[in-house]
C-alpha cells in the first residue's frame, strides 16, 4: 500500500545546528502519528519542514507520491492540503472567528462567501463553538482559540493534519476540550500527525508513535511498543523522567 | 438577589470618590491661578495696548473674516485631494519597499531613493521647485494653477512621510501571522491584503492620523505659490489696513479645523490601549 505522505532523508541544518538528521518516516492514511521527543529535539522543526515553513536542508517529502519538497514548486497549492495549527493558536486578531475559518476556504479554494459561512456555522456548531462565531479572538479562553484554530485549519479539508504542541499553552480543563475535538476528527478519518507532550493522550489516540532524539527517529512503533517496552536507553530516560514528572 | 457591596467595598468606594472629587478641585484651583498669573503678566507688559490693537482688533477681524473664510474652503479642498492621494501613494510605496522579490528589486530602490529625498527635502523647497519649476517647462498638458502645483508638492513630500509610517505597520505585524496566514495556503498578495495589511493599519492609525494633522495645517503654505488660501487672503488684508489681525484670525480657524481630527486621534489611542490591556486580562 502507498502511503500518503513519506519523508525520505530530511535533514535540516540552522548554520551549524544540524537540527534533524535523515529523517525518514511513512504516515499512512487516516492514520494518527504522534511524535514524542524532549524540547529541542526536533519535532517542532520536523512539523515546519513539512508544510514547508522551513527549507529542507537534504531529503524529500512526497504527499501522495509527487515530491513536494522539489525546488520552485507552487508552495501555496501544496500548503493548501496540509491544515497546520500552532501551539500559540496564531488566530488573526482582526477578523472574527467566522471570518478567520472562512479566509482559506474563500481565498485559497474560491469558494462563494455563502457556502464557507454554511460550512463553518455547521463545523462550529458541531463542535459546540456556534455561540462564538462574531466574536472575536481575543475575547476566547485558550481553549476556545485553539479549537477554533483546528477548525479553521480543516475547513479547506486538507489531506494531512499537523498539530504542533496544541495544548502546550493551555490548562488541563482547556487542554481536556481540545483533546476530545483531535479524537473527534480522528474518527473522522482525518489523517494527523501530532507533537505532544500529552502521553495519555498520546496512547489513546495514536496508531504509531515516534521518538524523536537529538535530531534523529530513535525509536518508532505502536503505542504498546514505545510506551510498554521501549529498547533504547534515550527512549527509557523519557520515559523515566516523565514518569518522576507525573505525565505518565 | 441583588448584589450589595459589603461596607467595607462602599467605604473604598467613598473614598475613592472623595480622592477624585479632591483632585479635580486641585486642578480647577491650579489652572485658575495659572491663568491669572498668565493674564497679569500679559496685561502689565509694557507694549500690551500696541499689541492688542494690531493683533486682536475686533474691527478688522470682523472686516477680514469673510475673505479668510473663502480662503479656509480652499484649504480644505487642497486637504482632501491631497489626503486621498497621500494615501494611495503612502501605501503603493510602503508595499513597494517591503517586498522581497528579486525581481522587484528596481523598485525597491526607487521607492527608497524617493522616500530618503522627499523626507529631507524641507517642504517649502519642493513647494518652490514644483510651483515654479513645472511652469516653466511650459508643458502645456500640465495645468499652471498654483493650486493644482501647490498639491502636487504637498502630495510629493507627505506620501514619503506616509509611506514611512505605513512600513514601520507592516514590518510590525508579528511574523506568525504571516506564517499562519501563508500555512492556510494563502499566497503573498492574499496575507497582505487580508492579515498583514487591517493588522498593520490598525497599529499605525494614531501616528497616521498625525500626519494628517500636520498635512492640514501644512495645506497653508500653498500660499507662497500665490493660491487665494486662507493665509493668502489674511495678507492681503492685512496688506490693506497694516493690522495684523487677519493673520490671528486665520490661524484661529487652523486651530478649530485641526481639533476634531486631534482629539479624535487622542481617544483612538486611548481605546487602543484600553483593547492591548484586556488582551492582557483574557
Amino acid at each position: 500500500m502507498s502511503h500518503l505522505l513519506e519523508l525520505k532523508g530530511v535533514r535540516k541544518t540552522f548554520g551549524e545546528n544540524l537540527v534533524l538528521n535523515d529523517i525518514s518516516l511513512n504516515f499512512a492514511q487516516g492514520s494518527a502519528t504522534v511524535i514524542i521527543g524532549a524540547s529541542g529535539s526536533g519535532k517542532s522543526t520536523l512539523m515546519r519542514c513539512i508544510n514547508l515553513l522551513e527549507e529542507l536542508s537534504d531529503g524529500q517529502i512526497l504527499l501522495e507520491g509527487s515530491d513536494i519538497s522539489a525546488y520552485g514548486i507552487n508552495l501555496d497549492s501544496v500548503r493548501g492540503k496540509i491544515g497546520s495549527v500552532f501551539q500559540a493558536f496564531n488566530l488573526f486578531p482582526h477578523l472574527t472567528v467566522l471570518e478567520n475559518i472562512t479566509l482559506a476556504p474563500r481565498l485559497v479554494q474560491g469558494k462563494s462567501k455563502e457556502d464557507a459561512t454554511l460550512q463553518a456555522i455547521s463545523l462550529l456548531k458541531r463542535f459546540g463553538l456556534e455561540d462564538k462565531a462574531d466574536a472575536y479572538p481575543n475575547l476566547l479562553s485558550g481553549g476556545q482559540q485553539q479549537r477554533v484554530a483546528i477548525l479553521r485549519a480543516i475547513a479547506t479539508e486538507p489531506k494531512v493534519l499537523l498539530l504542533d504542541e496544541v495544548t502546550s499553552a493551555l490548562d488541563p480543563v482547556l487542554i481536556a476540550e481540545v483533546l476530545s475535538l483531535i479524537a473527534e476528527l480522528k474518527a473522522d478519518g482525518i489523517t494527523m500527525i501530532i507533537s505532544t507532550h500529552e502521553m495519555g493522550f498520546a496512547k489513546r489516540i495514536a496508531d504509531s508513535v515516534v521518538f524523536l532524539s537529538g535530531g534523529v527517529v530513535c525509536e518508532s512503533g505502536s503505542p504498546q511498543e514505545i510506551f510498554d517496552s521501549p529498547k533504547s536507553p534515550e527512549l527509557r530516560t523519557f520515559l523515566a523522567a516523565l514518569h518522576d514528572a507525573g505525565r505518565l | 438577589m441583588t448584589y450589595t457591596p459589603s461596607t467595607l467595598q462602599q467605604q473604598r468606594e467613598d473614598a475613592k470618590r472623595r480622592a477624585s472629587r479632591r483632585s479635580t478641585a486641585i486642578a480647577l484651583l491650579s489652572t485658575l491661578i495659572f491663568g491669572a498669573l498668565l493674564t497679569a503678566i500679559v496685561v502689565n507688559a509694557q507694549g500690551f495696548t500696541a499689541v492688542r490693537e494690531s493683533f486682536f482688533n475686533w474691527h478688522y477681524a470682523q472686516k477680514a473674516f469673510p475673505r479668510i473664510f473663502d480662503g479656509i474652503l480652499l484649504n480644505l479642498r487642497v486637504l482632501f485631494i491631497a489626503e486621498f492621494f497621500v494615501l494611495i501613494f503612502g501605501l503603493a510605496l510602503a508595499i513597494a519597499r517591503t517586498t522581497t522579490s528579486p525581481v522587484l528589486y528596481p523598485l525597491r530602490l526607487v521607492a527608497t531613493i524617493y522616500t530618503d529625498i522627499f523626507r529631507g527635502m524641507p517642504l517649502l523647497l519642493v513647494l518652490f521647485l514644483v510651483g515654479l519649476g513645472i511652469p516653466g517647462l511650459r508643458l502645456s498638458y500640465v495645468p499652471n494653477s498654483a493650486v493644482f502645483l501647490g498639491t502636487v508638492a504637498l502630495v510629493l513630500t507627505y506620501s514619503a512621510y506616509v509611506a514611512e509610517v505605513i512600513r514601520a505597520g507592516i514590518e510590525g505585524v508579528n511574523p506568525t501571522q504571516r506564517q499562519a496566514a501563508r500555512a492556510l495556503g494563502l499566497s503573498h498578495t492574499q496575507t497582505l491584503r487580508h492579515v498583514v495589511l487591517p493588522q498593520a493599519f490598525r497599529n499605525v492609525t494614531p501616528p497616521l492620523l498625525n500626519d494628517l494633522v500636520s498635512l492640514q495645517k501644512d495645506s497653508g503654505l500653498i500660499s507662497v505659490l500665490g493660491a487665494v488660501d486662507a493665509i493668502r487672503a489674511a495678507g492681503i488684508e492685512t496688506a490693506q489696513s497694516f493690522n495684523f489681525t487677519p493673520y490671528v484670525v486665520a490661524g484661529g480657524l487652523f486651530v478649530l479645523l485641526t481639533i476634531p481630527l486631534t482629539r479624535y486621534t487622542d481617544w483612538l489611542i486611548r481605546r487602543q490601549d484600553r483593547a492591548q490591556k484586556a488582551q492582557g486580562v483574557f
